[in-house]
């Protein structure tokens, strides 16, 4: 449980005053992995940087498990830093050891045994799939397996919150996507918190639990991953779910099936959670004299549910349409009847 | 043959030399090494942004390294005769050339760790601070491991300038090699001393050369 209070950040250069976190209140939950989302700039880094004291705040509180973390003194700082993991874009491991040491490294600073040292980092080894790999230096690792030895890395001292800035904006989707599965393991199977800060929505969608949208220092939005993206509030929060679902950027193709007819409809649904499943396309077909065509659709898994979308023209008699559509609308299934420009 | 090469060489001498620069310049390239890591560092943690961040203590730092780096060295040596005295009990030899050889090297060097200091990836020093680690910690784990190679290379590069600066100080009577060719050679006009003491130094010169350019090689896991 982290309980984040009016938290504020504000850097002062020679010329100007930048505010770089402005009031941010939050509260993330014991075992969720928590996203927060924004366009570069908008204060995520500082936000994170904050949590863990990287940057002293201007004014508010981070309380990690009812200990206040921004009036802490500096060495007992340092104790609990080792309870809060963090992974980086850029890996941020020490050219200078091997896997096998890297991972070590925080455990050599908590005073842990040496033999000790050694169960825990095999046994970390293990958890983030680079067996074999342990006496391999960081410049023979691919990107992948450098984030997993930072993963690992992170994980040493059993923290109770996970801290990823950026963690797979250096990674190619394939590699996103398989260091995504492994922190959602990791979620799973050690209950782990994990706050993760991205600027790429399919990271949030594919992963994350809950969502805090950020923009100019400010959480503009929060909520269930599933129900902001199907409501998103505010302009930046729908641009950022626009940017997923690829058949937005392509409505314009569909104009030509859109007209003042009253024998045709052309509807977009969105299929929410277990609606999802619903074979609601045959199930219509079935009940109604309609002729339905399917012009576009996509489906995107998210931690709470799948999210789809469909386009499909409808043709038939007025009256039935109208019945259709209140049919479809009652499954749960959200219906929008596109109308001619 | 290399007594007809080499008509005035006597080699017992010869070896005395070359052993009195080899010994010099081992020393001073140790508390080069000393003094040099301890000033970089201090360059390096006390400047803005830094885990001692300190802008005075900076300053003060920057400037010794600056006055020392401008002051020539056949001055310097000049100039330290009393310290000299006052710490060896003479300003003869080559263990009275060390103060001076140190006092010359170790703020260039200073300036190279620093060098190789800012090129560590700020990210990796942040990464430590985030696993809770104490600044000796991130000094001796961190900074010092990861800016091996160019601690290593920046030591060959000034060990070699000892070299030079070893047979300066030679010709004010510090012993070793450039004393020799300096002494046995030049006042006496015999050329052959001058060239054999010259080949000798070069032969050094690349030996250090190639165990430092090894060393950082075979460390460097970049
Ligand atoms: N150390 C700093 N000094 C001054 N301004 C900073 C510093 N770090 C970040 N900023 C500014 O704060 C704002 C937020 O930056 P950041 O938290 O890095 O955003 P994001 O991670 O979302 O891209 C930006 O305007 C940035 O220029
Ligand atoms: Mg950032």
């Amino acid at each position: 449980m982290i309980r984040i209070q009016n938290l504020s950040k504000v850097y002062k250069t020679n010329k100007q005053e930048i505010q770089a976190v402005d009031n941010v209140s939050l509260n993330i939950e014991q075992g969720e992995i928590f996203g927060v989302i924004g366009y570069s700039g908008a204060g995520k880094s500082t936000f994170v940087r904050l949590i863990n004291r990287l940057e002293e705040p201007t004014d508010g509180s981070v309380v990690i498990h009812d200990k206040d973390i921004t009036n802490m003194p500096k060495n007992q700082l340092r104790k609990k830093r080792q309870k809060i993991g963090m992974i980086f874009q850029h890996f941020n491991l020490l050219w200078s050891r091997t896997v096998y040491e890297n991972i070590a490294f925080p455990l050599e600073i908590a005073g842990v045994p040496k033999t000790k040292q050694q169960e825990k980092v095999l046994e970390l080894i293990n958890l983030v799939g680079l067996s074999g790999k342990e006496n391999a230096y960081p410049s023979q690792l691919s990107g992948g397996q450098k984030q997993r030895v930072g993963i690992a890395r992170s994980l040493a001292n059993d923290p109770e919150v996970l801290l990823c800035d950026e963690a797979t904006s250096a990674l190619d989707p394939e590699t996103t996507d398989d260091i995504l599965d492994l922190l959602v393991s990791i979620n799973k199977k050690l209950g782990l918190t994990i706050i993760l800060i991205t600027h790429e929505m399919h990271v949030i969608q594919k992963i994350c639990h809950r969502v805090a949208v950020m923009e100019n220092g400010k959480v503009v939005e929060t909520g269930d991953v599933l129900d902001v993206f199907v409501k998103p509030q505010s302009k930046t929060t729908k641009r950022f779910v626009q940017q997923l679902n690829p058949l937005e950027h392509e409505k314009d193709k569909l104009a030509e099936f859109i007209n003042d007819r009253e024998d045709s409809e052309v509807v977009k649904l969105h299929f929410i959670g277990k609606s999802a499943k619903r074979a609601l396309i045959s199930e219509v077909a079935k009940t109604f004299d309609v002729e339905i065509n399917i012009l576009q659709g996509s489906i995107a898994p998210t931690q709470e549910g799948a999210y789809g979308t469909l386009f499909i023209e409808i043709n038939g008699e007025k009256e039935i349409l109208k019945k259709t559509i209140e049919f479809m609308e009652d499954t749960g299934v959200e219906v929008e009847v596109l109308k001619h420009a | 043959m290399l007594e007809e090469l080499f008509p005035n060489v006597i080699p017992e001498d010869l070896w005395e030399a070359t052993l009195e620069t080899f010994y010099m310049t081992s020393i001073a390239i140790l508390g080069t090494l000393i003094f040099g890591i301890l000033l970089g560092l201090l360059l390096f943690l006390t400047d803005s942004g830094n885990l001692w961040q300190n802008r005075f203590i900076n300053f003060i730092t920057a400037t010794i390294v600056n006055v020392f780096r401008a002051i020539p060295f056949i001055i310097l040596i000049l100039l330290l005769f009393p310290f000299t005295d006052f710490l060896i009990g003479t300003i003869r030899g080559w263990k009275a050339a060390l103060p001076a050889l140190i006092f010359g090297a170790a703020p260039f060097y200073a300036r190279l760790v620093e060098i190789g200091l800012k090129e560590i990836d700020k990210g990796v020093i942040e990464a430590a601070k985030t696993m809770g680690a104490k600044t000796h910690t991130i000094i001796f784990k961190v900074l010092l491991p990861e800016s091996m190679p160019a601690l290593i290379s920046g030591l060959t590069v000034t060990g070699i300038a000892l070299i030079g600066y070893t047979a300066i100080a030679g010709i004010i009577g510090a012993g070793g090699l450039g004393d020799l060719a300096y002494m046995k050679g030049f006042q006496r006009r015999d050329f052959d001393v001058v060239l054999a003491c010259t080949i000798l130094i070069i032969v050094i010169v690349f030996i250090f050369q190639y165990i430092g350019d090894t060393l950082s090689k075979l460390i460097d896991k970049r």
